[in-house]
């Protein structure tokens, strides 16, 4: 059974990556995952924010009530700070990188433009083997119209490809106006995978509290839709390769991501509940699958469900809704 | 010779540089001004620094000097090359292991930054009071007076103790040489390999105590051969100027840097020499070298080795013509004949005259005391001694740099005379604390004196508050070396970093004819004249200034830096001061920018640079108009009902014009009057905070929790309302203690208030229509200063509601009780005031204050004003600091006064209470005024004796009037934070706590010794960075509450406002109330531990709810009353230690420096955090089923 495929230039023993979460963020479940037969990491995500914010942080409060008084010139000894989170993320790269065998992937999380894209050339540097850049903007101003939040993605884009040699995918957002318009310029820039979708915090209201908060909701395979629709719809119409990153939880769901048309999947949710061993209990069932039904590798279903080649391409289409809705009352 | 190398450091790191590389173990403790070389020791220690024996110095903090003096001398006794590092009262606490060091012969060197002593009053500034307090233990004592010699001296002195075996003091002026910035070439390791001998080094370790050689040292010695035992080391100081004087020649032959015992500067035919020694001596060297080159026929001789002090050394130096010599102490010797230094002269040279060797005729001697605590000691004041040894009958015993109107001991002097060389670039920078100005300044003062042949020198002075401070740089750059050891008053350049500067101080009176003045104004080119008061304008036109401008914060904001304007200012300074061409003073910056903040981040160099490249857009030149055409005044300093004191006084020192006031003007015993912050209007907030009554729900939290008391509730019937400000609101007091005609209001002293935003952030209610809005908001201070002010006048003439009728031992109660202790100058947001401030609320009109050294001495009692007040009657704390490591013992020692005054007061009435009426003297003897309405009633009946005893005339009925008072309860409160609590006093702590006696204690916990800049302490908590604890603390804290629950009838409470303010107010009442020793230790949020202090109530919850600050209360009364006297008032660890730590920069640098340790020191948390509470849970069970035992056999 053939269960290797290829993700934005890099060779997969199988489709199935341990996307960014707390349990890419420490060498020792990242080494349990490589046993569990995980086929890629995608490194827990170093935000702009983290980068910028750890200096100014510092700064901030190793000289804060200094110089103000004459008993008290300063409040902290001079320290030499050598794992700032920024520096430790590069460290975790080189030591991870001699002990794995599978393709590491760094995460960077930022839009703006300025000194974190340089952060980019020192992943590649400590020896990340692609980076996955993910950019979720949230457009507050009521002034900034749809093709400047395009730009900033794009400029965003442009600005990393431009500092580093290794590949780089974009984790995309499903709100675009025009998804599949968006990911052709992903690609037409160098995007050599796109990952679908990024899935933002969930917001809520604390009644207690009487404030706005952030939550995290695991995901479930009915989650995956989306991505399963826009990775049929792209396959084949770009050079990137595509990675389905949302509501992998079963073997069926790498499956249909699959057929749909991607190349690869990531599963983060699923092992944080089941743990990092599931990944070997959904590849047994993924082989077993394919053993039972005769399929000899993954590469002979890619895309065999796409916009293209399904025999119901209308599924796929908004029209369709109306339809799903209408089945769903009878 | 090697290279020179140059470098541009303090004179405390000059010093430190030294003795860390010559030394094995260094025992600290912190004292300012010479705490941070103790701290340098030990980051250079922790960043694994070899000395020159190729290893790394054991640094070990000590409990007070006294440890740290006799862990030297245990490390001496055992063969170590052991330093130490102090000042002050330090030294004081060292002199007993002195005197034992020296009889012992044994080397080594303690550094001292030289400062005053506590006398009338504490002062950190620099004179000789202190090393002058130790010349005679044997030490011998050798002088700098620049940060250069301070360097080069710390080397020679330790060569010379290893040789001599004489143990050596080596000091320098405290802040004046110990703070000063100066560029100075440093000695290399093989400088300091030649001058320090491996085998004296080897000498020294075969004196040491070792079983492998035993003998017996310290013995004790009988009239037979202790005498003669003393004499013994004669010889050896006898021998120790020739060796000095060798090690100096050793060090000139090393480096080309020449000294001798005692420098001869000036006229080889001088008649007139002054002597003296230190910083001051550079002062008078400079002022020699300009009246020489015009003729004059003077000298000074700077004293290098004092102690031993070589006669034939000092009479070498004296030139023949010598007609007439003043000798300059830094020290007041009260009683002597005179100052030390002049008595060591007179005796010498009078001996010589008498045996007929003196090679001179005897010269007119005279002596003067100068520069006490850093005052001024300028060339002018050095030409008006050199003008009295002209006169035919100089005045001896005199004072220089005062002017005193008592005694009439001062010279007088010309203030106008200047020498400054025109070759020198003198510049003047004021600014605030928190705008980065003395940083930026420093950064300059490296960037010129490294990147240049410049010489550069950098002089910082800091006003008395933690918050909203003035600071003032004077900085000098010049081709030669700069011996001016005093403030400049005459600048090319003056800076005013914050426009209101210009309304408060007389900014320009620093500015020499022509200078260029920088102005930071949020006002255009334009527009910035007209903004400018008169007085500042008529200067400028008739010193014909050239004037800058820029909105420096406008360019801060644009470029992502906040308020800090440090970059900005610093670029305007290089863009036209001249100091450097442009082009070049900008890259300079820029590598120095890059030198900084590189490492932290690329975003912090951008935003630099963007502002540097913003500033050179934004900085204008103003032409300056012909005339003055503004009509605004310089501003009060003073404001609102005060008396004669304040007017002529306080408002001196406000203006920073105290130096002028004359000594009949100065209280002579340290008596100063309580109550004077409220003159003071320092107007320091941006945003203060205002008061919603819609959304109020009358919690009082924020008047709680105010650090500075500028927020205060009333409850006020509303007959009193009348003539209300416009602005002025109130409400429906809420409530079951008050009655319908009853209103509830807050107000907020705008002017006083600093902005700290505690007070929102700890505001429970929220407005339902905007939840980012509290019942109180930060808004802008400007635009409310005058109706704030006005509602602020009208709210406090408004009646305080009747303390008869309000719970005290309930937290919302409590605030509206009247705080006698207001806007002190503590820092924005401080964890400590709270707590103080809640105490004098409870219990002011009663209290006597014993408070040790620390912050809570220096907002509590650092001039120019008092936070302490009265209240309406009169009454209110009476407050004194004796010292540091004492408190406890002083406190103790109220009690057994007033216990004293009061039993003399009982047995008098007893004696004549049939006189006095049998009824009203047996309820005065038998009221036990355990609450506050019985105090009350108890001050009434003793006013009525007081009356009763004005009409009999008999001696007993006047002793009794005049300690009548004492028969009203006086409540005694040792304050003090924790490096007094658990350091330096434990011992006289613990004994108060032994001693039985009502006495209550006052721990403001911030686990560190904040005072003096966050060292560690016994508090400090595990995996804490700390000043002395730059690793990280590794031992856990001490629990100083289970010690004192171990006498089990010692009421002690731990507490934290911000976790549970019901059971801070209730520990205060009981502890009070307690009729015996009572501890409470509060947990006092500090900028020492590195998050913005609006969020300190949190943390305080946080700290509580990971485990590591328990909250109890152990009340010995309740288990008289048969009752569970340990009350366990947290539930235990409810959170991970982690999650508390790690929001705040004290413990999360651990994981940036050592993450490995980091894991360690959370572990270690954690599992004393499940100790602590499973301990105290132990003791509740243990007393509960004791009770449960004695109930049933009852």
């Amino acid at each position: 059974m053939k269960l290797d495929t290829s993700y934005m230039g890099l060779a997969l023993k199988n489709p199935i990556i341990a996307g960014a979460s707390p349990l890419t963020a420490s060498v020792d479940s990242i080494k349990r995952l490589e046993d569990a037969g995980a086929a890629a990491i995608i490194l827990h995500s170093i935000f702009e924010e983290q980068i910028n914010h750890e200096s100014h942080e510092i700064d901030h409060f190793l000289f804060k009530g200094s110089e103000s008084y004459a008993e008290a010139i300063g409040y902290f000894p001079d320290m030499t700070l050598t794992n700032l989170e920024s520096h430790t993320y590069l460290e975790e790269i080189a030591s991870l990188k001699k002990s794995l065998s599978i393709p590491l992937i760094a995460s960077l999380n930022g839009v703006s433009k300025g000194g974190w894209i340089e952060y980019a050339g020192k992943l590649q540097e400590a020896g990340a083997d692609g980076l996955e850049l993910n950019i979720t903007y949230i457009p507050t101003d009521t002034d900034m119209d749809g093709m400047t939040v395009e730009k900033l993605y794009l400029d965003a884009l442009q600005a990393v490809i431009d500092t580093v040699n290794i590949p780089v995918s974009i984790k995309m957002n499903a709100i675009f106006s025009s998804p599949a318009s968006m990911a052709k310029q992903f690609s037409t820039l160098g995007a050599k995978g796109l990952v679908l979708f990024d899935r933002p915090v969930h917001v809520d209201i604390d009644l207690e509290e009487l404030t706005a908060r952030q939550t995290i909701h695991y995901s479930t395979s009915a989650d995956i839709s989306e991505s399963l629709r826009w990775t049929a719809i792209l396959y084949k119409k770009l050079a990137s390769s595509l990675c389905i990153s949302t509501g992998v939880h079963t073997n069926e769901d790498v499956l249909k991501a699959m057929m749909s048309g991607a190349d690869a999947v990531q599963m983060a949710s699923a092992l944080l509940k089941n743990g990092e061993s599931y990944i070997t209990t959904v590849l047994e069932k993924l082989t077993q699958w394919m053993e039972e039904k005769e399929y000899i590798s993954i590469e002979q279903m890619k895309g065999s469900i796409s916009l293209h080649h399904t025999v119901n391409p209308a599924a796929y289409q908004r029209a369709n809704y109306m339809r799903l809705l209408t089945e769903y009352r009878y | 010779m090697s290279k020179k190398v140059f470098v541009t450091i303090d004179g405390n790191e000059a010093v430190a540089r030294v003795a860390y590389k010559i030394n094995e173990v260094i025992a600290i403790y912190p004292i300012t001004p010479s705490s941070p070389m103790a701290e340098l020791s030990d980051t250079y220690s922790s960043n694994g620094e070899k000395n020159i024996f190729d290893s790394i110095p054991d640094i070990m903090e000590m409990q007070s000097e006294g440890g740290a003096s006799g862990s030297v001398h245990g490390a001496l006794q055992t063969g170590a090359l052991t330093t130490t590092f102090t000042a002050s009262q330090g030294l004081l606490l060292m002199i007993p292991n002195m005197y034992k060091i020296a009889g012992e012969l044994t080397p080594t060197v303690f550094h001292v930054a030289s400062r005053s002593l506590a006398a009338q009053g504490l002062s950190i500034f620099g004179d000789h009071s202190d090393v002058m307090s130790v010349r005679q233990t044997g030490f011998a004592m050798l002088a700098s007076g620049l940060v250069q010699e301070a360097h080069d001296f710390a080397l020679i002195s330790q060569a010379a103790s290893l040789r001599s075996r004489i143990p050596f003091l080596h000091f320098f002026d405290g802040f004046r040489t110990s703070h000063e910035v100066s560029k100075i070439e440093l000695i290399d390791t093989d400088t300091m390999k030649a001058m320090i001998d491996e085998d004296l080094v080897a000498a020294h370790r075969a004196r040491a105590l070792t079983p492998d050689n035993p003998f017996i040292r310290g013995t004790s010695q009988n009239p037979d051969v202790y005498f003669q035992g003393r004499e013994t080391v004669n010889s050896y100081y006898d021998a120790l100027p020739h060796i000095v004087e060798e090690e100096m020649q050793k060090f000139a032959h090393l480096t080309g840097r020449h000294y001798q015992l005692f420098d001869y500067i000036g006229a080889s035919d001088a008649e007139r020499i002054i002597v003296l020694m230190g910083s001051g001596a550079e002062t008078v060297h400079e002022t020699v070298d300009y009246y020489v080159a015009k003729g004059e026929k003077i000298a000074v001789i700077k004293v290098r080795l004092y102690r031993t002090f070589s006669l034939s050394h000092f009479i070498k130096r004296l030139p023949q013509s010598v007609k007439s010599i003043a000798i300059l102490d830094r020290t007041k010797e009260i009683g002597a004949s005179g100052e030390p230094l002049y008595l060591d002269i007179v005796t010498g040279l009078s001996e010589e005259n008498e045996k007929g060797t003196l090679p001179f005729k005897m010269p007119r001697i005279i002596g003067g005391r100068y520069g006490l605590s850093s005052k001024e000691f300028t060339p002018a004041m050095i030409k008006a001694v050199f003008d009295e040894l002209s006169k035919e009958k100089p005045k001896n015993h005199f004072t220089i740099g005062i002017h005193d109107d008592v005694t009439h001991t001062s010279l007088e002097w010309d203030a106008t005379i200047t020498i400054e060389k025109d070759t020198v670039l003198r510049a003047v920078f004021f600014g605030l604390g928190s705008d980065g100005t003395v940083g930026a300044n420093k950064n300059t003062i490296k960037i010129i004196g490294n990147g240049t042949d410049n010489y550069v020198q950098g002089y910082f002075v800091y006003d008395s508050n933690k918050s909203g401070s003035v600071t003032t740089s004077h900085l000098r750059f010049g081709p030669e070396p700069i011996r001016s050891s005093y403030l400049i008053s005459h600048a090319n350049f003056v800076a005013c970093h914050q426009s209101v500067f210009l309304e408060k101080f007389d900014i320009l009176k620093y500015a020499s004819h022509g200078a260029t003045f920088l102005l930071n104004s949020p006002f255009s080119k334009e527009m910035v004249w007209s903004k400018l008061p008169a007085k500042v304008q008529q200067t400028m036109i008739e010193k014909s200034l050239q004037f800058y401008t820029i909105d420096a914060y406008s360019v801060a904001k644009k470029t992502q830096m906040g308020r800090r304007i440090n970059t900005v200012m610093q670029t305007c300074f290089f863009a036209i001061s001249g100091v450097l061409e442009r082009e070049l003073a900008i890259e300079k910056i820029k590598e120095s920018i890059e030198k900084t903040y590189g490492k932290k981040g690329k975003k912090i160099v951008e935003m630099n640079y963007a502002a540097i490249e913003n500033t050179l857009e934004n900085l204008h030149k103003v032409e300056i108009p012909k005339k003055s055409d503004s009509t605004l005044e310089l501003q009060p300093s003073v404001k609102g009902d005060f008396d004669d004191f304040v007017a002529q006084i306080t408002a001196k020192l406000i203006e920073g014009e105290g130096d002028a006031l004359k000594v009949s003007q100065i209280p002579d015993d340290g008596t100063w009057p309580s109550g004077t912050t409220q003159y003071q209007k320092r107007n320091i907030a941006i945003e203060v905070p205002q008061w919603d009554p819609d959304v109020c729900i009358q919690c009082n939290k924020c008047v709680l929790v105010c650090p500075h008391a500028v927020i205060r509730s009333k409850v006020v019937n509303e007959e009193h309302f009348q003539n209300i400000p416009d602005t002025f609101h109130f409400v429906q007091a809420k409530g079951k203690t008050f009655e319908a005609d009853e209103k509830f209001t807050i107000q907020v002293a705008v002017e006083d208030c600093t902005g700290c935003a505690l007070c929102v952030e700890v505001c429970p209610a929220k407005n339902k229509s905007q939840t980012n809005l509290k019942a109180i908001n930060m808004v802008a201070q400007e635009p409310l200063r005058e109706t704030g002010a006005a509602n602020w006048d009208y709210f406090m003439k408004l009646p305080n509601y009747d303390r008869n009728k309000l719970d005290h031992a309930k937290m919302k109660e409590s605030q509206f009780l009247e705080p006698l202790f207001e806007f002190s100058g503590a820092c924005p947001g401080c964890g400590e005031t709270p707590y103080v401030k809640l105490a004098s609320q409870l219990f002011g009109d009663r209290m006597v204050i014993a408070n040790a050294t620390g912050c809570s001495s220096i907002y509590g009692g650092n001039l120019p004003t008092t936070p302490w007040k009265k209240n309406d009657h009169g009454l209110g704390p009476a407050w004194s600091n004796s010292l540091f490591e004492d408190n406890a013992e002083f406190g103790l020692g109220f009690r057994l006064a007033i216990d004293k005054h009061t039993q003399n007061a009982r047995n008098l009435l007893e004696m004549f209470q049939e006189e006095i009426g049998i009824e009203l003297a047996q309820t005065i003897l038998q009221s036990q005024q355990e609450d506050e309405p019985e105090i009350f009633e108890q001050r009434k009946r003793v006013a009525a004796l007081k009356e009763k005893l004005s009409t009999l005339g008999h001696h007993e009925a006047k002793r009794l009037l005049s300690l009548s008072n004492y028969l009203v309860k006086k409540s005694v409160w040792m304050m003090g934070g924790d490096g007094w609590a658990y350091d330096i006093g434990y011992g006289g702590l613990d004994h108060t706590l032994a001693s039985g006696k009502n006495v209550n204690i006052l721990v403001l916990d911030t686990q560190v010794y904040s005072n003096t800049g966050g060292q560690e302490s016994k508090a400090t908590f595990t995996g804490a960075v700390a000043k002395f604890a730059a690793g990280g603390k590794a031992q856990l804290p001490k629990d100083i509450a289970m010690m004192a629950i171990a006498y089990e009838n010692v009421y002690v409470a731990r507490v934290a406002m911000g976790a549970n303010d019901a059971q801070t107010v209730k520990a205060f009442v009981e502890a009070e109330r307690y009729d015996g020793p009572s501890i409470i230790i509060a947990y006092s949020h500090c900028v020492a531990h590195g998050y913005d202090l609006k969020y300190g109530m949190d943390h305080q919850k946080l700290a509580v709810d990971s485990g590591l600050w328990p909250l109890f209360r152990y009340n010995p009364k309740l288990a008289l009353e048969g009752k569970n006297p340990m009350s366990v008032d947290y539930k235990g660890p409810i959170i991970d230690v982690k999650n508390f730590m790690y929001q705040e920069t004290r413990f999360k640098m651990v994981e940036k420096m050592n993450a490995g340790a980091a894991i360690e020191f959370l572990q270690t948390a954690r599992s004393n955090a499940k100790n602590m509470y499973a301990r105290y849970k132990n003791l509740e069970a243990y007393y509960g089923k004791e009770i449960q035992k004695d109930g049933a056999q009852s």
